[in-house]
């Protein structure tokens, strides 16, 4: 008996072979072009010191806006970052080559989601306490709020994602996108920037954390699905 | 009897055409009723004095935006997993009245909070929560109109629906999770402390405005068949009324 | 059942919160107005675009 070839074992297909080529893929191609991960952060930074400029740099009022600031900040940073999941391969032909592949829709999409958080919403979460201590932020407040952005912006980009993959070669563009993905961000917001809030004021941000934790698991749950979909719908 | 001879767009445009009416009939006896319990005989509330007569509108149509973005995910459901073409086109249909019934409630919600809260809008659960509603039915549309095939527009806005119905038990729960202005509900299966003019005022409302949704659902579903079958042969033939 | 109202003047002022009812009441008259008026400008449309294919039609 001849040991299965590869070829074989491809044809099959799996989730995680398709989780991990896709994820492979996309990380190798930020890595070589890096700039949409640098601008990301680079806007995530932009946008947390216009506030301080445009509000007045009160060490109290920033303090007190920091937790709040910091999220929008993040999520229009992640936001931004969201066209360029698919808009590349959707107009290069690849995203139609990965529907017709053997590893299922689910998997792949999945890999996509992961590398784009990695790239986007992993390095707001690891910036944010600079930016935190940039308002004057505590310690425990940094903590949690680093906390609620590694639990959020992975729903973010998978929320964010599902809106892409449906917004593929519509009219509208950016705008559109903004329509449909910001309502949908709204309570990965509230519970967010309410987690940290919380904590600097000296509450427990445990309920809002574990929502969020809820919310992850739900949207890991059934939007990687959706997003395959999203994908067929947009090139069949 | 055939169900599925009405699934199709030129067979449901006539039902629809025949049935609209009779909706919108009862939907106007229903709110004249309503209205004169709840704007006539319904006693004036001790607290908030006669604003809370807004209750008769407001209730009613939060609760249709609610059930219509429900109903229009059912449709949109449909259309992804049997690729039909009438739920799309009934989903399409749903979508403007729900957002003004959606607009009502937060306009009519902000006239009663001025007088009784002080202020015409707080960023709770609730209001928020409804406010997000209004936006998915303006992304719904939004997205089924922003591609040249209409089918593609269908799918994808229907994908976007059924991920937006998470806001609804957010909505729907939104006062017993959180510590909001937005009073509890005072009305549910096991009973209720309202007054039964006012009680029977509210649901009556509540029953015209479904009426007058499913009247108006009807009518603008036949100009969608209208557009989407220009090209057919049935369509040619029907007359201008 | 017995209107709560003594008089017409009373029932228009709504016990002071005339401005709030009435703004109240009325954007909901002015949305089925809104509605309706739409309904029909889009059916109107629809017509007009199945005309047009007639016309279409009948030339070639």
């Amino acid at each position: 008996m001849t040991p299965a070839t590869d070829a074989t074992a491809q044809a099959e297909g799996s989730f995680s072979g398709g989780f991990s080529w896709a994820m492979a893929r996309d990380l190798r191609l930020a890595w070589r072009h890096p700039d949409e991960a640098v601008l990301t952060v680079a806007f995530f930074a932009l946008v947390a010191s216009l506030f301080p400029l445009g509000i007045g740099a009160e060490p109290q009022l920033l303090a007190r806006i920091g937790p709040g600031v910091i999220w929008v900040g993040a999520l229009l940073a992640a936001f931004l970052a969201l066209p360029g999941l698919f808009a590349a391969d959707y107009a290069d032909g690849s995203l139609e080559q990965m529907t017709l592949s053997p590893h299922p829709a689910l998997g792949w999409a999945a890999g996509k989601i992961a590398a784009h958080w990695i790239v986007s919403g992993l390095p707001l979460t690891l910036l944010s306490p600079l930016i935190g201590l940039q308002y004057g932020l505590a310690p425990d407040t940094l903590l949690v709020q680093a906390l609620s952005l590694a639990i959020g912006t992975p729903v973010l980009s998978l929320l964010g994602g599902a809106c892409a993959a449906l917004a593929l070669g519509a009219r509208g563009g950016g705008m559109l996108l903004a329509l449909l993905a910001l309502p949908l961000f709204v309570p990965v917001l509230i519970f967010g920037a309410g987690a940290a809030e919380a904590q600097a004021t000296g509450l427990s941000a445990a309920p809002h954390l574990s929502l969020l934790g809820a919310a992850l698991i739900a949207a890991l749950v059934g939007l990687p699905m959706a997003v395959g979909t999203a994908v067929r719908i947009a090139v069949d | 009897m055939n169900w599925f001879y009405f699934s199709s767009p030129s067979t449901f445009y006539g039902l629809a055409g025949r049935l609209a009416p009779w909706f919108f009939i009862l939907a106007a006896v229903l709110a004249a009723f309503g209205l004169y319990l709840g704007l006539g005989v319904a006693p004036t509330d001790a607290q908030q004095g006669a604003v809370y007569r807004v209750i008769f509108i407001h209730v009613p149509t939060a609760w249709m935006s609610m059930f219509l973005y429900f109903i229009m995910a059912c449709y949109c459901g449909l259309t992804l997993v049997f690729n039909t073409r009438l739920s799309a086109m009934m989903a399409r249909a749903i979508a403007p009245t729900g957002a003004l019934f959606t607009f009502v409630a937060l306009w009519t919600g902000a006239f009663w909070g001025r007088p009784t809260w002080g202020t015409y809008w707080v960023w709770d659960a609730r209001l928020t929560s409804e406010l997000v509603l209004l936006f998915l039915y303006f992304g719904y549309m939004a997205l089924a109109n922003a591609f040249e095939d209409p089918r593609r527009g269908d799918r994808a806005a229907a994908l976007l629906a059924l991920i937006g119905v998470v806001n609804l038990p957010i909505i729907y729960f939104s006062v017993q999770w959180w510590n909001t202005l937005h009073q509890g509900s005072s009305v549910s299966f096991k009973g209720t402390s309202m007054h039964v003019t006012m009680l029977t005022g509210m649901l009556v409302m509540s029953f015209a405005a479904w009426m007058y949704a499913i009247g108006a659902t009807l009518m603008r579903v036949r100009s969608v068949i209208l557009e989407r079958e220009r090209r057919a042969q049935w369509a040619r033939n029907v007359e201008a009324a | 059942m017995n209107l709560y109202w003594s008089s017409w003047a009373d029932f228009w002022a709504m016990g002071g919160h005339a401005y709030f009812v009435w703004m109240s009441y009325g954007a909901l008259v002015v949305a089925i107005v809104v509605e309706i008026l739409l309904l029909r400008v889009r059916r109107k449309r629809a017509l007009a675009a199945i005309e047009e294919e007639r016309d279409l039609e009948a030339e070639n």
